[in-house]
């Protein structure tokens, strides 16, 4: 298993989901044991990647190198670095996790299921492949199951919020695809290899190149989202269930990032710099505007989405500045906002379970009825304002110390994002948590031990990443170093 | 004995491992081994601190400083942050009052949250809180300060708001938090400047020895900007003007939490880390002057709203407000050891007083106006006599703990290079009504008739006995400072100056005389003694006088009654504005942006439509028309089909004329 190690993380999910569909219709605990093995077992080799990693060097690592369409010069080439490595670890976790909070999914566990491990399958293509034609099928992938599970098994209003993540992420699919292809004969022989293109970085520069990161740059934008393409985000997030709130949050949110870090950056430096300011700017305006909107939310999960809009802010702030602090703050944050929001995610699905609503005002004095409920709330919820001590901090004023030495006005009114979510956060839990009980909720139980379950492991992480970062940025920082000396020569 | 060196990190963990026991397994061990657990791991700290501290005065005084690496945090590119402690004599200082006072507020929290359904959440907050606050002094770098710094943040947060189904506890938490992170907000920006500044002069380092040894590489400007900015931080995290807002608030929590707050922990983190960031401030003249003033300013404004608040907390937490400000106006004159000697001071007789109003709580079953109380000199014996220590500790009567670090104060604010004549004046009337109002609560609450029905009891010795000896150190605290003017060797100041002496603590002595100075401390003295006697002549001798001035001064008395109206004017200004933003861009992001998302759909659907509809008559309606005119011209045609030979013959012998006729034509 260890020499493909990188193809059984990406296909073992695809595996389950045919076994999934293969059983018949009533084994629906059937189902969802082979759904949990699915999943753990890529976690099991996302641990062992992890362990066996080698942090000194940038280069490729598990490489799996086979021609797929010799015709067109299409390659199996997937393999991971220390951009990707984290995000494969992140994503394994999180959806061995989601298929626990998947659990009382209450119709059609077969297509449920075998959908989740068809996303699964679909996310770890993307953090594994390096070839672009390959990439970009695993994004196609990605998408459809993607729409199914916002559109039939979310709220009230899933169809319309399917069809809007679904074109608003297609229209950004035709940008890519568009650039891919630019970049594909622009080269030669034409190539889809992201390493040769890299390599070939240095005939990419001009004004035609510019209009194609522009392009490339809209396709991923709208994934991160970055201001003004984010809308389509809380209304994905507020239909989608719980666990696909988490999967949305925790890891499609990063591919863009990961895009633009994986392809738009190391391929095209320079129009790369000549956007960097551009790029911080959105930044800014995502961490200011995200947080204002989150604080008028009165549904706790738009609330949640407008965090994340927000928390992906830092990541442009960081990754713009082209430092060392900048760049592994970003991608940290990356990482850690994966945890933070699935928590927020996952505890938002808790009460909704119980109380079967999400209005903010309509809670309050939770605190009393439901402790333990209201402590994992607290520690997500000041894991996401930035405490020191727990993982959020180190990213943000990572982002920040790597930000402030090339954007100083910027970076200042940046940090005011650190007061408003301050703000937003603890007003949202004095609402939900303090104060008297209603009468109401006098029955509400108590968080269960699955859910737990979920939160916990989320919740160690988060602490042991404040106390001691270093096993991931460990992982990440040759890569990134790489990269940056590659945009700044 | 030295090998403590290597175990500085004792001091933080052992409240650390209290507070997660407490905070997880509390319910289950139960209140007999809470409390008890609890007192004992800041009782170990306070041993280790005491080990500490011996171990330093051992060393020769220059070389009093050592650090205790524990492990590297964060280290990427030029960034390096470590946990590591460093002890020198200013944190040695302050870990002793830290775990000191806060294990006698422990020890007084078993008896007063007695009965308390949340006792172990209480413990563990308690102990999380003590060690936020030993973090945060022996940090060696500034990101493992604000580590602390943010810590006694939450815990204050929590602990303000720790008796949360009363909405109003719950709100005074979170300003307590938000108005800190308002302050924060100047200390990380602070951060980034002084780190980037520094680095930009090839010096990339967070810790103090380096910042230290290195502070004179910056630029004029940029030490200024950047002192102004971690002041900035001070203000919210020690309640300084403008940002001081949150403190009265924050006595929504129990009281020995105000206790703790007050006293020995958060609100002197502000003074804390202006004297231990004094290599950069003594560089940057007008931010200490700033400092100076918005300290003297502070002191001198919360004590005329203490004039007149009749909640008895809320009077203590105005002078807290008022006493931060004499340190503040210490270490901004440049006398910092004088800044730590106050602290030191406040945070007994504070602590004292705290637990004092605590006890008087406990004993009326909750009260907290002074209107409803009197008379408990008889009945609360202990209370009287520690709370009157206190007092006349805090009004500077001459022997106790506050007239030495208070007078010094004053006379560095007179005497120093960056001191004035008039920073001295605002001090000294501060000092008069300092006196007046505490001497009015100890008036209204002990003396005179009882005011009350309620039965007034003594509290029980475990709230009296830290009583006792809080009000021993109130006594006595102030002798290891005794100026040389008085003729002692102002040993407090001397043990400090290591870490101060480099920016030679501002030689003062040389230029005034010993007859100015002994002059100065008579006539502060005197104005405190006048303090007392007008609140006698007031509260005992014409009880019916405040009254009747209140009615003769309405408004002056209204506006410092409301506390001028700050609360009022923020809420309006800052919390409208933003909440009224907030709505504005919610809805800016559903019109417009999210509006144009939907437009577009819109328009592609309309397009859609009307290209449907066009593809339908016209383009359709071609091919249909095409297809039409075929049939029709096919039925046309069909009718020639009929099928008859004679038919066909005819018109082909019809067509054959045609041809032949064209033909010959």
């Amino acid at each position: 298993m260890t020499d493909h190690v990188l193809s059984w993380i990406v296909f073992f999910p695809l595996i389950g989901a045919a076994v999934v569909l293969i059983l018949p219709r009533s084994q629906e605990r059937a189902m969802k044991l082979v759904s949990v093995v699915a999943t753990f077992v890529p976690l099991l080799l996302a641990g062992w990647i992890y362990l066996n990693f080698d942090r000194s060097t940038p280069e490729l690592q598990f490489v799996e190198h086979y021609p797929w369409i010799r015709s067109f010069n299409i390659y199996y080439f997937l393999g991971i670095d220390g951009l990707s490595a984290p995000m494969v670890l992140l994503t394994a976790l999180l959806c061995f996790l989601c298929i626990f909070a998947s659990w009382n999914t209450d119709k059609g566990i077969k297509g449920y299921f075998s959908l989740f491990l068809l996303l699964d399958t679909g996310m770890m293509g993307i953090f594994c492949s390096l070839d672009f034609f390959l990439f970009y099928i695993f994004w196609e992938v990605m998408l459809l199951p993607m729409y199914f599970l916002i559109g039939i098994w979310g709220g009230p209003d899933r169809e319309y919020a399917a069809i809007k993540f679904f074109l608003y992420t297609l229209l950004g699919s035709v940008l890519i695809l568009l650039a891919m292809l630019a970049l594909y004969f622009a080269t030669e022989p034409h190539t889809f290899d992201m390493t040769k293109l890299m390599a070939a970085r240095g005939s990419f520069v001009g004004p035609f190149w510019k209009v194609v990161f522009i392009g490339l740059f809209i396709g991923f934008a709208i994934k991160v989202p970055i201001f003004p393409f984010h809308t389509w985000l809380p209304d994905a997030h507020v239909e989608a269930p719980t666990a696909i709130s988490v999967i949305l949050a925790g890891v499609l949110l990063k591919m863009g990032v990961y895009g633009l870090l994986r392809i738009s950056y190391p391929i095209l430096p320079e129009a790369t710099v000549w956007f960097s300011y551009p790029l911080v700017i959105l930044g800014l305006i995502n961490i200011i505007y995200g947080a204002l909107c989150a604080m008028a939310q009165k549904d706790f999960k738009k609330l949640v989405a407008y965090s994340s809009i927000s928390h992906m802010g830092y990541c442009l702030l960081g990754m713009a500045a082209f430092t060392q602090a900048g760049m592994n703050g970003a991608v940290l944050q990356m990482f850690n906002h994966g945890t933070i929001t699935g928590m927020l995610f996952l505890l938002v699905g808790v009460i909704y379970d119980r109380a079967h609503h999400r209005d903010i005002n309509g809670f309050g004095g939770l605190a009393t009825q439901m402790p333990i409920y209201a402590g994992m709330t607290s520690l997500a919820f000041f894991a996401s304002l930035g405490l020191p001590g727990l993982s959020g901090f180190i990213s943000e004023v990572l982002c920040f110390i790597g930000a402030f030495p090339v954007y100083r006005t910027i970076t200042c009114l940046a940090v005011i994002g650190i007061i408003i979510g301050a703000a937003y956060f603890l007003w949202t839990f004095q609402r939900v948590f303090l104060g008297q009980l209603d009468d109401k909720y006098k029955t509400l139980p108590e968080i269960n031990a699955r859910e737990l379950f979920t939160l916990i492991p989320l919740g160690i992480i988060v602490i042991i990443l404040g106390v001691y970062p270093m096993p991931m940025l460990d992982i990440m920082r040759v890569t990134l170093g790489n990269i940056i000396s590659i945009v700044q020569p | 004995m030295d090998c403590i060196q290597s175990y500085v990190w004792i001091v933080p963990l052992m409240p650390l491992i209290g507070a997660v026991i407490n905070l997880l397994l509390g319910r289950r061990l139960g209140n007999r081994v809470v409390g008890p657990l609890a007192c004992l791991t800041v009782f170990i700290s306070f041993c280790a601190s005491t080990l500490l501290f011996l171990s330093l005065t051992k060393l020769p005084a220059e070389s009093r400083s050592f650090t205790n690496l524990v492990y590297t945090w964060v280290l990427v590119g030029d960034f390096r942050a470590e946990v590591s402690f460093l002890v020198d004599p200013l944190s040695a200082v302050m870990i002793l009052i830290v775990s000191g006072v806060g294990f006698l507020i422990h020890v007084y929290s078993i008896g007063y949250m007695h009965g308390d359904k949340n006792y172990s959440r209480y413990f563990g907050y308690l102990n999380l809180f003590v060690f936020a606050m030993l973090t945060l002094v022996l940090g060696d770098n500034l990101l493992l300060m604000f580590i602390g710094w943010e810590g006694v943040g939450l815990c204050s947060y929590l602990l303000i708001g720790f008796w949360f189904e009363d909405k109003k506890n719950a709100i005074a938490g979170m300003k307590a938090f938000i108005v800190n992170r308002v302050g924060d907000f100047g200390f990380m920006l602070g951060f980034l400047l002084l780190f980037w500044s520094l680095g930009k002069a090839g010096v990339w380092t967070i810790r103090f020895t380096e910042l230290s040894a290195n502070a004179h590489l910056l630029s004029a400007g940029m030490v200024t900007a950047i002192t102004l900015l971690l002041f900035m931080g001070a203000t919210g995290k020690s309640a300084q003007l403008p940002l001081y807002v949150w403190l009265p608030d924050a006595m929504a929590g129990p009281t020995p939490v105000s206790a703790l707050i007050h006293a020995a922990t958060m609100v002197t983190a502000g003074i804390y880390m202006i004297a231990r960031m004094n290599f950069l401030y003594v560089l940057a003249p007008s931010a200490m002057t700033v400092v100076a003033v918005i300290g003297a300013a502070t002191a001198f404004y919360a004590a005329t709203i203490g004039l007149v608040q009749n909640d008895i907390k809320r009077v203590l937490a105005y002078s807290t407000i008022s006493q931060l400000g004499y340190m503040f106006l210490g270490v901004g004159v440049g006398a910092y050891s004088a800044g730590i000697f106050h602290l030191m001071t406040h945070a007994f007789f504070k602590a004292l007083l705290f637990m004092g109003a605590g006890s008087v709580m406990h004993g009326l079953s909750g009260e907290l106006d002074l209107r409803n109380m009197g008379g408990l000199k008889e009945k609360m014996p202990r209370t009287y006599w520690t709370f009157l220590i206190a007092t006349l500790a805090i009004c500077g009567v001459p022997g106790l703990s506050g007239f030495f670090s208070k007078d010094e104060i004053l006379w560095k604010a007179f005497s120093s290079d960056h001191g004035h004549w008039g920073l001295w004046l605002v001090g000294v009337l501060g000092a008069g009504l300092t006196a007046f109002y505490m001497f009015r609560v100890v008036f209204l609450a002990f003396f005179g008739e009882s005011r009350t029905d309620k039965k007034a009891h003594e509290s029980p010795g475990v709230m009296t006995i830290p009583l006792m000896i809080l009000a021993a150190l109130a006594l006595v605290g102030g002798y290891v400072g005794v100026p040389e003017v008085l003729g002692g060797h102002n040993r407090f100041h001397h043990f400090l100056t290591p870490v101060f002496d480099r920016h030679t603590e501002v030689a003062t002595h040389a230029h005034h005389s010993v007859g100015l100075e002994l002059g100065l401390m008579v006539i502060s003295v005197v104005v405190a003694l006048a303090g007392i006697f007008i609140a006698y002549q007031m509260y005992i001798r014409h009880p019916e006088h405040p009254k009747a001035l209140a009615e003769r001064f309405p408004r002056l008395y209204n506006l410092l009654l409301n506390k001028y109206y700050v609360d009022e004017i923020y809420h309006a200004v800052f919390v409208r504005s933003l909440l009224g933003l907030n709505n504005l861009l919610a809805r800016f992001d559903l019109g417009i942006i999210d509006g144009a998302v939907n437009g577009s759909a819109w328009l592609t659907k309309i397009t859609a439509k009307w290209s449907g509809w066009w593809d339908n008559t016209f383009v359709d309606g071609a091919v249909n028309t095409t297809a039409s005119a075929v049939i029709s011209g096919g039925s046309v045609l069909r009718k020639t089909q009929t099928g008859r030979i004679q038919n066909y013959l005819l018109i082909a012998i019809i067509v054959i004329v045609v041809i032949m006729v064209v033909k010959i034509i």
